[in-house]
């Protein structure tokens, strides 16, 4: 049964529940209502959960395990024979996959009947061929191993499903049931649905926790994978980057992180002065009307799409600086520059700078103003050595916040500073940084069991602990210095 | 109280430090404060008392300008400093802030070390030569504020880290050590315990040699025990204005009378 069925029934039956659950309440009572512990929608919404939640998530992760428990099981029947003369595991587990969809293509074509499928063998069938008929491509002929591993992939699917809507169902029902005795007019209704909630909540929260885990994880894989085809010593400390799909490539992460680096450092160059004296000037000294008018206007620069900026970038600020800076001073002739790029990331970074600034300057009290005018300080003596040094752990924290903006930035170098690896200091040149190379690594037709693709996920994983590292930095001091003023 | 009210007998014509005349003050559409007069005489704590709302606190900002901060105030009138307009187009509020000094409700000491809170006054206005003038000067002050035994061994500690009391005695010594010739205390002790508040008003005794005192206060027994002068303030309206041991025996005016024996307030 398709998945959006069993949905849809579960959901029904939850609507179903609700009603029931409602009725039997305000039936117990005698149709007082007022006699109920609770109000007669909580006895509904109580029976609802029961029938919904447990049934979903039984499928949920029935569908996760699933796949999961077939792999092996299917990766068995295979003999070491045939794993070794496709290379590895993974290349002949896809393999069967794409036979055993292929299969259910033909079926859905009419050109098989279950029975055929379940009966072919390679031996007096060209599976290949039949395959081919119906629009399925395999890349080379199919193996009396993997036809078997196919079938039986095809057959424990089929299980696995039936199975799994038998047991989702069944649950819903049971929920339902159980829900429906339980509802008395003693039940308390209203408890019950505040720990169901109090669970939905924290459901949520473990999701995103577990998924940044995942992630983690995943990279954390590839990146294994990668250092066995690749001497770490040379990513890390190799100062050439020339990847050749041919192999013999150079992987060498300095030049990219130099590029990264650079950019950001030229972005935040731009960005913290001129953000900082915007939040200034929109918290100490900027009338009500004015505020009103030019904070939304700084902070629309922020809804801006990064490639609007890269856009920005490439027809406006390259040229520019190229032909009134670079070539006049004699430091290149290339539009595309560490210099571009960081200065239309600083533009797009004010507004995180001057937005979160502008709170905490805002946020210390007034009563140090007032101390301090009190003393006959002038309003920049006080926003100098009162306000500031009082809000400069937040400060602080923004500023990070916008580094690693910056770091992560990709569409704007593509665009602003080119693609070329380098390691220089001129800032007229073009570089690249570390996020523009993964995407070029990943795009096209890539092999992923050679370093060429698989540094990707090394960049992306050191990209990660930078910003990492960067942003518990920013909480850290936060964290610090911010009872100062408490 | 008694030794108070003798000292006082010894020094009889003091001269006018501040003088304050047909004063109105409007947030907004609001008149805050109608038509004070008060005269403040130098070397005198003056008490301004009242219920609240009355405007005495809006008054007193008044005498350093402190409401300019406030967009919507606007103040009409006269109020000199010795003999000078201080609302002159030719005067500048923030010296005058440094000759007429401020402590607030709540202590506020900046988010610096106890030496950095004393010595911004100073830093600001250069009064000190040399560092060693500079110490000087923290020093003279914290002794003045009463609290230098407390925090001679710690100058470089935070000033937020001491307790209530000692906060408000270390904002005192801040506003000391740019020597103001007024200093202004907006209920300097409504944030304090009894005992802090006890040493503060020592304290206050004690600046009265140096400055003249404004203190507004919602405390009858805090403005009888410490004060020269009293003023009584009621919506806005300055009441009476006197010695402050005839304000507490024998007002004229039967409002005074019920706010100081609490029928009103």
């Amino acid at each position: 049964m398709p998945l959006l069925w069993i949905i849809v029934i579960v959901v029904l039956l939850g609507a179903g529940g609700f009603v029931l659950g409602r009725q039997r309440a305000i039936a117990s009572a005698g149709g007082d209502a007022r006699i109920l512990h609770s109000l007669p929608n909580y006895y509904g919404t109580n029976v609802m959960i029961l029938a919904i939640v447990p049934a979903l998530m039984v499928m949920a992760v029935w569908m996760v395990i699933q796949p999961l428990m077939i792999e092996t099981r299917v990766t068995g029947m295979i003999p070491e024979a045939a794993i070794e003369a496709a290379g590895n595991r993974g290349l002949v587990m896809s393999d069967v996959r794409r036979v055993a969809d292929g299969l259910d293509t033909a079926i859905a074509a009419g050109a098989l009947t279950a029975d055929e499928v379940r009966d072919l063998s390679t031996a007096d069938t060209d599976v290949r061929a039949r395959l081919g008929e119906v629009g399925v491509a395999l890349g080379s002929e199919v193996s009396a191993e993997v036809l078997a591993a196919a079938q039986s992939y095809r057959a424990l699917k089929r299980t696995g499903g039936l199975l799994m809507t038998g047991v989702v169902l069944v649950l819903a029902v049971l929920g339902l049931a159980y829900g429906s005795i339980r509802t008395n007019r003693e039940f308390r209704a209203r408890n019950a649905v505040e720990a169901s909630i109090l669970a939905i909540l924290m459901l949520a929260s473990t999701i995103a926790i577990l998924t940044t885990v995942g992630i983690v994880l995943s990279m954390l894989f590839e990146t294994f994978n990668f250092f066995e085809l690749y001497p770490w010593r040379e990513f890390f400390f190799g100062l050439e980057w020339r990847p050749s799909f041919e192999g013999g490539s150079d992987l060498g992460l300095i030049p990219l992180l130099w590029g990264t680096l650079y950019v950001s450092f030229i972005a935040l160059l731009v960005s913290v002065p001129i953000g900082l004296f915007a939040a200034i000037y929109m918290a100490e000294y900027a009338g009500k009307r004015m505020r009103a008018v030019a904070k939304p206007l700084i902070e629309i620069l922020a809804g801006i799409p990064t490639i609007v900026y890269g856009l920005f970038a490439l027809i406006t600020v390259g040229p520019l600086l190229r032909d009134y800076f670079a070539e006049p001073l004699g430091l290149g002739s290339s539009s595309s520059s560490v210099m571009t790029a960081g200065v239309v990331m600083g533009i797009m970074l004010i507004p995180f700078v001057s937005s979160l600034s502008d709170d905490i300057i805002n946020a210390v009290p007034q009563s140090l103003r007032d101390g301090s005018y009190g003393l006959g300080a002038t309003q920049s003596e006080t926003v100098r050595q009162v306000i500031l040094p009082a809000a400069l752990p937040g400060i602080v924290g923004a500023i990070l916040l916008a580094a690693s903006r910056a770091i992560g930035e990709t569409m704007i170098v593509v665009l602003g500073a080119g693609a070329a690896a380098a390691l220089s200091l001129n800032p007229f040149e073009a570089m690249t940084t570390v996020t523009v190379k993964i995407v070029g690594q990943l795009t096209g037709d890539t092999d992923f069991s050679s370093p060429e693709a698989l540094v990707a996920f090394a960049l992306g994983l050191t990209l990660f602990v930078i910003t990492l590292g960067l942003n518990v930095l920013a909480l850290y001091i936060v964290r610090k210095y911010r009872e100062q003023y408490e | 109280m008694n030794d108070m009210r003798v000292t006082e007998r010894t020094v009889t014509d003091k001269e006018i430090k501040m003088k304050a005349r047909k004063v109105q003050v409007f947030y907004g559409d609001n008149h805050a404060i109608k038509d004070v007069d008060v005269d403040i005489e130098d070397k005198t704590v003056t008490a301004f008392i009242g219920p609240s709302g009355c405007g005495k606190s809006t008054f007193l900002r008044c005498l350093n300008r402190m409401n300019d901060t406030i967009d919507i105030c606007r103040v009409e009138g006269d109020i000199q400093l010795d003999g000078e307009d201080i609302y002159d187009p030719k005067v500048d509020p923030v010296q005058l802030r440094a000759k007429v000094g401020m402590v607030f409700q709540k202590p506020n000491p900046f988010p610096k070390s106890i030496y950095d809170n004393v010595a911004y006054g100073p830093r600001i206005h250069g009064l000190a030569r040399s560092k060693s003038e500079l110490d000087e000067i923290v020093e003279k002050s914290l002794r003045r504020a009463a609290i230098w035994d407390e925090v001679k061994d710690r100058l470089d500690a935070p000033g937020t880290g001491l307790s209530g009391g000692q906060q408000q005695r270390l904002c005192i010594a801040r506003a000391v050590a740019t020597s103001p010739e007024v200093l202004l205390m907006d209920e300097p002790c409504s944030a304090l315990d009894p005992i802090a508040t006890a040493q503060v008003e020592e304290l206050i005794d004690e600046l009265r040699e140096r400055f003249s005192v404004v203190i507004v206060t919602h405390s009858m027994q805090q403005a009888a025990r410490v004060s020269q002068k009293t003023a009584f303030f009621h919506l806005g309206n300055l009441v009476e204005f006197g010695e402050t041991s005839k304000i507490f025996t024998n007002p004229d005016d039967p409002r005074t009378e019920s706010y100081i024996t609490g029928r009103i307030g």
